[in-house]
């Protein structure tokens, strides 16, 4: 996985050329191009009130994508992301009936989040074992934490204040989560591309073994990662909760692959070792403005599976297949 | 749903041509939607089905069936902030969590948007009314009749239910002994319980078959005990002379009446399902009728229902399935 064969250019391009011909470039203009596409379609896309609405489509799995970005770059993945959301939403179910309140709530769904990234990264880099199928069992044991505890019951009764999280404007029409979205963005824009860290990040996913003769902490880093990824999937715990108003063990079901599909739109190699932060928010963009627009459509939900997937597969063959065509 | 899309992309080619004041093509238009908790269910196809039914009777009225993939409410939630985009008048929606809609819906319906669940209810603050698809009194009621119906001379009834702590099952049997001085002449000999397990509930009525030799009806108002009860009487060779009716689906029963082992049985119709719920979110969004506890709404050919203290209705009796309607509905659910 980590030891993909790169090849070397014959030449460089310009740094403007470049950038023209970069993916997030691709994906901007297919952004806009969508964008474009649901005003002429319908009549009630462009007003800020729907399109605040919108925004919560993809805020809570974006925050997640920035860690799973992060984390797929260095080479690992964590498809428990949507199952650690139940197991925190869960447990801050259960203590909202013993009375807890809104900052003992926060604690509990970040607390639950670390502790579940904390596990994976332990069955990971402690004990070698592939991250893929590490987490395809915790997958099931999280969610599956949560139907023992709760059945086919409900937790519900969270207070008004914890509410905010999921439901409150901070001014106008944007909302707290949408400003939590772009905070967490920024944070991770830096901490991928202006910092030692992220460097280490980007040299684990291009040659793990090299990265270690280079001095830099492999296992620790990659423990670090999957404790981010269960922090955010806590954050969106709470937010998803917050705007649900209850939890069900079947809360934010088949997300994983949902966010994985963002961070790959968003130009991440699966195979590891490149992707930028700022094509996941593009991408986070482009998924929500499809499902939205089509949805203003009334098209069913099955076709705009059918889309994305096109989508996904469009964006990432077209590149290949132009290169090809141009390399006879 | 394919000539909608295709009347807004035309709509919009033409805006984009310059064309305008021709987006306004369906506004005149009362746009209930109806959303329902998967699409692709065979017993929501047919509520849609009755939706439509109900929007041609009254003329004027576009349907939007729509609803998640699978059965999620972050799914539902989504289907419904785009109806809020759009200002549909009416959103008539069976929920996949009671709670989780809520404050989707809140914001609905401060949009103006009239907002009622049918089917599976929404909590009371996030709905202007619920529609159930019968009472527990109603259900009492038919099964009992079910049974006597073909015992015009009276006779002896069993009843073969779920478990002995099956909330359901037991009000409905508590409802069905209050009625029983309507039905005379008929005797329920014994009550026993196949606790929902098809081999218990055979063996069950295969028991009672044995111990009464004089038994003429079994009830059991259970979609598993009902299938069980009807093998067992085939078994046994007693078609013609015990009748096996309740509560079934009718894709499950559809042989049991075929080969006479049950007269007929009774569930919900999702055909009326659907066209009351439409009938409702119009009669509301027109203000044709109130949503509050005592007032009435009539429902076109179903009749009239009367909201209770949590401005929850009941639409009306079960609905009887039997020989002359099972082919219609034994592929639907």
């Amino acid at each position: 996985m980590n030891t993909s064969s790169r090849t070397i250019p014959d030449r460089l391009r310009s740094p403007l050329e470049q950038r023209l011909k970069s993916w997030e470039t691709l994906l901007l203009l297919v952004a806009i191009g969508i964008f474009v596409a649901n005003s002429l379609a319908s009549p009630y896309f462009l007003n800020a009130w729907n399109l605040s609405d919108a925004t919560f489509n993809f805020t809570e799995k974006a925050m997640i994508a920035f860690a799973m970005a992060l984390l797929i770059i260095s080479g690992e993945i964590d498809l428990s992301v949507a199952s650690i959301i139940a197991l925190a939403s869960t447990a801050m179910g259960a203590a909202v009936q013993m009375g807890v309140g809104t900052p003992g709530l926060v604690l509990i769904g970040l607390g639950v989040g670390l502790l579940c990234g904390a596990f994976n990264g332990v069955l990971v880099t402690r004990f070698g074992l592939p991250s893929i199928v590490v987490t395809i069992g915790t997958m099931s044991l999280f969610r599956g934490i949560s139907y023992i505890v709760l059945g086919d019951q409900a937790f519900r009764g969270y207070p008004a204040s914890f509410s905010w999280f999921g439901q409150g404007y901070v001014w106008w029409v944007i909302s707290f989560e949408f400003v939590l979205f772009a905070i967490i963005a920024v944070i991770y824009a830096v901490l991928l591309h202006k910092t030692n860290f992220g460097r280490a990040v980007y040299a684990i996913g291009n040659n793990a073994t090299g990265a270690m003769f280079s001095g830099i902490r492999v296992q620790r880093v990659k423990f670090t990662l999957f404790l981010l990824t269960g922090l955010m999937s806590g954050i969106a715990a709470i937010c998803l909760t917050a705007r649900l108003g209850s939890t069900r063990p079947s809360i934010a079901t088949g997300w994983e692959l949902e966010i994985v599909t963002m961070v790959v739109l968003g130009g991440v190699s699966i195979l590891g070792g490149s992707g930028t932060i700022v094509g996941v928010v593009i991408a986070a963009f482009v998924m929500g403005l499809v499902t939205f627009g089509l949805g203003l459509l009334n098209v069913p939900g099955i076709v705009m599976s059918i889309v994305i997937g096109a989508l996904l597969i469009g964006v990432i063959a077209l590149p290949r297949l132009w290169s090809m065509w141009r390399a006879r | 749903m394919k000539r909608r899309t295709f009347t807004k992309l035309t709509a919009s080619l033409s805006l984009a041509a310059g064309l305008f004041g021709t987006t306004a093509l369906a506004e005149d238009n009362m746009r209930i939607a109806l959303v329902v908790k998967a699409l692709g269910i065979g017993f929501f196809e047919a509520a849609a089905e009755g939706a439509e039914e109900a929007a041609q009777e009254l003329g004027g009225v576009e349907i939007i069936y729509t609803g998640p993939t699978d059965t999620t409410a972050e799914g539902q939630i989504e289907v419904i902030n785009s109806l809020i985009a759009q200002g549909v008048d009416a959103i008539a929606v069976s929920a996949n969590d009671t709670d989780a809609l809520v404050p989707t819906l809140k914001k609905a319906m401060q949009r103006g948007i009239t907002v009622i669940s049918w089917d599976s209810g929404v909590a009371e603050d996030g709905r202007q009314m619920h529609l159930n698809p019968s009472s527990n009194a109603l259900i009492g009621n038919m099964i009992i009749k079910l049974a006597a119906d073909h015992l015009p001379e009276g006779g002896d009834v069993a009843v073969l239910s779920a478990t002995t702590t099956s909330t359901n099952q037991n009000i409905w049997i508590e409802e069905m002994n209050k009625v029983m001085g309507d039905y005379p002449g008929i005797n329920v000999v014994a009550t026993v319980y196949g606790d929902d397990l098809a081999d218990k509930s055979y063996r069950e009525a295969t028991g009672l078959m044995q111990s009464h030799p004089d038994l003429d009806a079994i009830i059991a108002p259970t979609s598993v005990g009902i299938v069980a009860a009807a093998q067992a009487v085939v078994d046994a060779g007693k078609v013609g002379e015990v009748n096996v009716t309740g509560l079934g689906l009718p894709s499950e029963m559809a042989g049991a009446i075929e080969n006479g082992a049950s007269q007929s049985f009774a569930i919900w119709n999702p055909i009326d399902l659907g066209y009351s719920a439409a009938m409702i979110a119009h009669a509301l969004a027109s203000g044709a009728a109130t949503a509050a506890p005592g007032s009435e709404i009539s429902i076109g050919r179903v009749g009239t229902i009367t909201l209770d203290e949590t401005s929850s209705a009941a639409m009306a009796d079960p609905f009887v399935y039997d020989a002359s309607n099972i082919d219609q509905f034994k592929s639907i659910f």
